[in-house]
């Protein structure tokens, strides 16, 4: 079991070094999408800071999005998904292991590049570390999310924008918490209560996820 | 269980079923939404605040209301679609999508013309309406992922999937909109809650509640016969019943 | 072979009804498959061969009927679909593959050299040829411990004496208690006997 999890995030993130590109990716469109704001809104520092918490919290949110409908894609199209769904072992457990994966080169690196964001969008200093703390755990359930649809729509060819439709709804309640915990830390308050309740969801997903994962997994493979 | 199970699995007989059913509750239907229009719009007494504008409420909160137990109806036929591989679920669940986006729609509007009088503005981000959106959404996901697949037993399973995945999300949606309405917006402009309706005013709400259930579950099972009929076109049974529904027609034009 | 008759089906299929976009491939198909059995699916394109396979194997659980008993463990599936990914070497690739199936890595190097590929294991596949691709799937029959094969055109972009070496694995598999299903446009260059099975292309009365 151990190695089989160990060998899928292996290959997962091996993947990821031979093609670097897909990681960056999303990172730059972060940075993109940031720099769109002030454009938009105007570079009044004061009219930034109010927004800043939302707008990181769209953004990465969008990012994740990208980034999330290739979790599968490769795997399904070379049929080394089939092999996957053939083996032994229940298919919840690599599932989750392409999540984690997923979520390592896109979630945490968001995470680990916001500070710079929240800089440019002059977001207060002392609301960062919340920001990066909500980011940390919301992107992870983000990613979890994210999964179901894409193992439901990985064997469709015209899947593309099919996986926003569905999953975006899903994503409501961590935006408002997550952007909530900025804005409270921004104002000076505990976002305690934010973070804890994204704590919760990320635990009820890493239960319930990964099996709706799987069972996604298995109806494409069908349809392919 | 299991053979009862099998028998609603079959298409002809749950065909003939829902008919049955159907003729006794679409007039009951029709009956309790007449009653309860007419008894809400014309002898209910008019909100001491709100005046007549309140009348709405009558068609605003059956909707709400049906639509998302439309949800729950829905993913339970999911749930026995994939535990009983059964046809007939996923019939009843590609039914149930289209009908659940009809009434939240119908609740969003009325929400929408509601809130031009209450509120002077067609749109509000009220707890209730948002969740009502992000419901609309849940019920235009289903289908765009139904409509996506080729094949159609796939489909329904997909969907399945799905709507169990939102049937555990749907409660903590509505709760996040909940919270995030009342850390945005002041107590004071909350709605009129209904905990303190008078009876004059809940009762035939409760009807028409009730009315829309009928209405619900007629809809659903005038869509689903379609939707057997449609997917069982080239089976023996159709053929039949169509060619027995001719004879009559023939007959009766004789 | 000579135990077959006594032996447990590793595959039971009865009464099988396939349905692939509406349309009925198959219907009321019994099969059982032995120990020790080669077993070649014969039809034209079209008629199901591939969907009664994937069904086989697994793969397709919905739009069939009918019932399905298999007393394999575990089995290996060889699709259309290349089974390779292509940033990965050779090496790579079936490291992982054994990885999933649980198979001890020692007898990956071997299993390279039989499907020719020693001195390419560390170039990632996509610098190979389609031909060289299709062998990194099939070097999985080397490594396989599984006793049920089910085998969809395998011979495909393999060169002759390829598939002389393929047949040859084939035959040793069923030699050794295991059975093999395979669909093929080609004869199985092997003595070993092949039990056909023609699946007729039904239509709906």
């Amino acid at each position: 079991m151990g190695r089989l999890l160990a060998a899928c995030l292996r290959r997962q993130l091996l993947l990821a070094v031979r093609r670097p590109v897909e990681v960056v990716n999303p990172l730059v469109f972060f940075l993109l999408v940031v720099m769109l704001f002030p454009l938009g809104i105007g570079p009044d520092p004061r009219q930034l800071t109010e927004f800043a918490p939302a707008v990181l919290w769209i953004v990465a949110l969008l990012a994740t999005l990208l980034a999330v409908e290739g979790m599968f894609r490769g795997d399904f199209d070379d049929g080394t998904l089939e092999q996957l769904v053939l083996a032994p072992q229940p298919l919840f457990l690599p599932a989750l292991t392409y999540v984690f994966a997923h979520w390592l080169l896109t979630g945490l690196p968001l995470t680990l590049l916001s500070p710079l964001f929240a800089l440019m969008l002059q977001l207060p200093g002392k609301a960062i570390g919340t920001l990066m703390l909500s980011l940390l755990l919301g992107t992870a359930v983000l990613s979890l999310i994210g999964g179901i649809g894409a193992a439901l729509t990985v064997g469709l060819k015209r899947g593309g924008i099919l996986i926003s439709l569905l999953i975006i709804p899903f994503y409501v309640p961590v935006l408002i918490f997550g952007s909530a915990a900025v804005q409270f830390a921004a104002a000076g308050n505990s976002a305690q209560p934010q973070l804890l309740v994204l704590g919760g969801m990320l635990s009820l997903a890493v239960a319930l996820a990964p099996f709706a994962i799987a069972a996604g997994l298995r109806i494409s493979v069908d349809a392919g | 269980m299991w053979t009862w199970f099998h028998k609603f699995g079959s298409p002809p007989w749950l065909y003939s079923i829902a008919g049955s059913i159907l003729r006794w509750l679409v007039p009951i239907t029709v009956i309790l939404l007449a009653v309860g229009a007419v008894w809400g719009l014309l002898y209910a007494p008019p909100d001491f605040r709100q005046g007549n504008s309140y009348r709405i409420m009558f068609v605003h909160v059956p909707a709400s209301v049906v639509a998302l137990a439309g949800y729950y109806v829905m993913a339970t036929a999911g749930a026995v679609s994939l535990i009983w591989r059964m046809k007939m679920a996923d019939i009843a669940l590609r039914s149930c999508a289209p009908i659940g986006a009809m009434l939240t729609f119908l609740g969003l509007l009325s929400g929408a013309v509601w809130g031009k009088p209450t509120w002077g503005t067609w749109w509000v981000w009220d707890a209730r309406v948002t969740s009502m959106l992000v419901l609309f959404f849940l019920y235009v996901g289903i289908i765009a992922l139904y409509e996506a697949f080729d094949n159609e037993e796939l489909a329904g399973k997909a969907c399945a999937v799905l709507s169990l995945v939102g049937t555990v999300n749907i409660p903590i949606i509505y709760k996040s909109v909940d919270w995030w309405y009342s850390l945005h917006q002041p107590a004071s402009i909350k709605f009129t809650e209904d905990s303190t309706m008078d009876g004059s005013m809940l009762r035939p709400l409760l009807l028409m509640i009730v009315a829309f259930y009928c209405l619900f579950a007629s809809s659903l099972l005038l869509y689903m016969r379609s939707e057997i009929l449609r997917r069982e076109s080239s089976t023996n049974w159709v053929r039949k019943l169509v060619l027995a529904k001719a004879g009559q027609g023939s007959a009766n034009a004789v | 072979m000579t135990a077959a008759a006594h032996a447990e089906p590793l595959l039971k299929v009865h009464g099988l009804e396939l349905e692939r976009g509406g349309r009925v491939l198959l219907s009321d198909f019994s099969l059982e498959i032995y120990p020790g059995e080669v077993m070649m699916l014969e039809g034209e394109n079209g008629s199901g061969k591939t969907s009664l396979l994937r069904t086989l194997a697994g793969l397709a659980r919905y739009g069939y009927s009918g019932g399905l008993q298999c007393n394999a463990d575990s089995l290996l599936y060889l699709g259309h679909k290349a089974g390779v990914k292509t940033l990965l070497t050779p090496r790579e690739n079936l490291r992982w593959y054994c990885s999933v199936q649980n198979l001890p890595l020692a007898g990956l190097d071997a299993a390279l050299q039989s499907v020719e590929l020693t001195g390419y294991e560390d170039i990632p596949c996509h610098n190979l040829s389609a031909g060289q691709q299709r062998r990194v799937n099939l070097a999985r029959l080397y490594l396989s411990e599984a006793p049920l094969w089910l085998l969809d055109e395998p011979f495909t972009a393999i060169d002759r004496a390829g598939v002389k070496r393929l047949a040859d694995v084939i035959a040793a598999r069923a030699a050794a208690g295991g059975a093999v299903v395979l669909t093929s446009h080609q004869p199985l260059p092997s003595d070993y006997p092949v039990r056909r099975v023609s699946i007729a292309r039904q239509e709906r009365s």
